[in-house]
């Protein structure tokens, strides 16, 4: 990126003109992430994904799980059925619109569940320090070299398959990098003056963090989060090729693709459609989170 | 460096211990039993099975007289598979998964090394991008999605090896590069981001102002430098392998440890898991130590505390 120099150096010179002007930070960052062509077009296509997931399901001609006992492994563009047809007849777009709806609000809400976990831990114990820090972090630590994986089956076997439990159990996993990220920033951010001022002023150390750190932590956060969610997808899609994810009817992209991989042979569509989603949509998710570092966090590249 | 072993050791032991404790509880929490068959048992040969296992005694003594086992050896016989212990299951499954465990980490630290230094030293021309380009759809590709894939075209349409089982060494080639691509497309990221680091630092520049030729400057200075991030990355891609390992083995059906571990959970296998669990919590935490230490030894910069 031979043009990067140029240009931050043009960014800095607007920011100081934004100074005067009163533009945010926030501002540039936006305008940086417009700029980056491959940030941008990932937003469209997941923006079109959405819309899809959230409205798609009503507007199909077959609902999701319809069995048409007659339109048994019918191809694309055959019997109206624009995907084709599953094992038991049921419309392949359907399915694909309903699977990508519990992929992305799963992919969604298990991350926010991380997110509430990692900043809450990691601010706690980058602001608090001391012992508590390093008995937070060293918990952390500990966490880290566990084979997590064999924890969420483990959860999901022991709760059973329910929708909820799933979010609860990623989200529970997920935290810990974010938990990292947070603590070293809270360590940094607390040396600042305004901290200092705000102390000074007789704020209790939960309105400290909640109203100045937490806040200035957001540009890493939403940066992290947004590479978090298609870690989720991923992980939940893991769980549901093992046969651990979400129960039928019911269907996410990892069930369909799972479902796909063993018929194959006579159906290849039912592999193929769901796995280019999945890998556009992890793509996507990755492209946005690149841009957003770069936009939010120029100096880190 | 012995202190700091020590140390480490010290938190390793009850990590380990945290990891069968939970595991164990959730085990039993569980709704079900190994003991759950399509025909239900008369209660009486019910009682009679549970007692043979001991699983009639109270849940805290059994919790106490496994952890006793443990530390002896023993991982007790497992509930589903008759006659069998797990640690049988285990010495028959294991060398499978270490097979294209290891096979699969040596592949993709040839190759995500090679990508990685060549994208460094094109930085930004076209095959840089492509192999950032390869890096970024190795790490969306799911193991799922190429597996099945790979399997297809490879095993089914062009016959040049087979679709599953274990059957010699080729038949471990399909699982071993499903397994290599994701750790690919990280290595190369990681061995790229190190090397433009150390290309732009002064002592390269030194030995470049000194005559030193470019294979020299590059093999011999830059990317011995470059590489020790990488050994840090060796815990966390062990993990990675062996969450892949679970796909491939049910996948290209091989009889591994992955396997058995998801149908062991499946099924209420309680001991067989559990010994599963605590051979990989061990094999990550072994892992990550190594490379830590091997971290303290190749960067004299990092000091152990």
């Amino acid at each position: 990126m031979s043009v990067l120099a140029p240009n931050l150096r043009r960014d800095s010179r607007t920011m100081e003109q934004a100074a005067a002007k009163g533009r945010s930070l926030w501002d540039d960052a936006r305008r940086r992430l417009f700029r980056n062509r491959a940030a941008v077009a990932s937003m469209i296509l997941l923006g079109l994904f959405l819309l899809a997931a959230i409205v798609g399901p009503y507007l199909t001609p077959d609902h999701y799980d319809t069995i048409n006992k007659n339109d048994v492994w019918d191809p694309p563009l055959t019997n109206g059925h624009l995907l084709g047809t599953d094992s038991l007849g049921r419309d392949l777009l359907a399915r694909l619109l309903v699977g990508l709806r519990v992929s992305l609000a799963i992919g969604v809400v298990a991350t926010a569940v991380s997110l509430v976990i990692g900043v809450t831990w990691g601010a706690t114990a980058g602001f608090l320090g001391g012992a508590v820090d390093e008995l937070m972090m060293r918990f952390v630590d500990v966490l880290y070299t566990l084979p997590f994986i064999f924890f969420v089956i483990l959860l999901m076997v022991t709760f059973g398959r329910h929708f909820l439990l799933i979010f609860l159990a990623i989200g529970c996993v997920e935290w810990l990098t974010m938990s990292r990220i947070v603590r070293g920033q809270t360590l940094s951010l607390k040396q600042k003056e305004f901290v200092e001022a705000a102390r000074a002023s007789g704020l209790s150390t939960r309105a400290i963090i909640g109203r100045h750190i937490v806040p200035n932590l957001l540009g890493p956060v939403v940066v992290y989060a947004t590479l978090t969610i298609p870690g989720v997808i991923l992980l939940e899609s893991f769980l549901s090729f093992l046969g651990m994810g979400v129960q039928e009817p019911l269907t996410s992209l990892g069930t369909l693709i799972s479902n796909g991989a063993e018929e194959m042979d006579l159906a290849p569509w039912l592999l193929i459609f769901p796995s280019l989603v999945m890998v556009l949509t992890l793509m996507a998710f990755n492209f946005i989170g690149d841009g957003l570092r770069d936009a939010i966090d120029p100096k880190d590249r | 460096m012995f202190r700091f072993l020590l140390r480490r050791l010290l938190v390793a032991i009850p990590t380990l211990f945290l990891v069968i404790t939970a595991a164990f509880f959730m085990m039993r929490a569980a709704p079900g039993s190994p003991f759950e068959m399509s025909r239900k048992l008369p209660p009486e040969i019910l009682a009679h099975v549970e007692a043979k296992f001991g699983m009639n005694r109270p849940l805290g003594v059994q919790y106490v007289s496994y952890l006793a086992g443990v530390a002896h050896g023993d991982f007790g016989p497992s509930l589903k598979y008759q006659d069998k212990s797990v640690l049988e299951i285990v010495r028959e499954g294991f060398p499978t998964s270490l097979t294209i465990g290891l096979s699969a980490l040596i592949l993709a630290s040839l190759v995500g090394l090679t990508l990685g230094v060549l994208a460094a030293l094109r930085q930004n021309h076209s095959l840089d991008y492509s192999v950032m380009g390869i890096a970024i759809l190795g790490v969306c590709i799911p193991s799922f999605v190429a597996a099945p894939l790979l399997r297809q075209v490879f095993a089914s349409n062009l016959g040049w090896v087979p679709t599953g089982g274990l059957n010699g060494p080729i038949s471990l080639v399909l699982p071993v590069v499903v397994l290599a691509l994701p750790q690919i497309a990280i290595i190369s990221r990681l061995t790229r981001a190190g090397m433009i680091e150390v290309l732009h630092s002064n002592y390269i520049r030194t030995a470049r102002a000194k005559g030193l030729s470019e294979p020299t400057v590059v093999f011999r200075h830059a990317l011995r430098a470059a590489i020790v991030p990488l050994v840090s990355y060796l815990g966390p891609a062990c993990a990675g392998l062996i969450t892949g390992s679970l796909v491939v083995e049910k996948i290209f059906n091989l009889p591994g440890l992955g396997k058995s571990f998801v149908l062991g959970a499946l099924q209420r296998d309680y001991t067989l898991v559990m010994g599963v669990l605590i051979l990989y919590a061990s094999l990550i935490i072994a892992l990550n130590l190594a490379g830590d230490m091997l971290l303290a030894v190749l960067d004299p910069r990092v000091r152990l505390s």
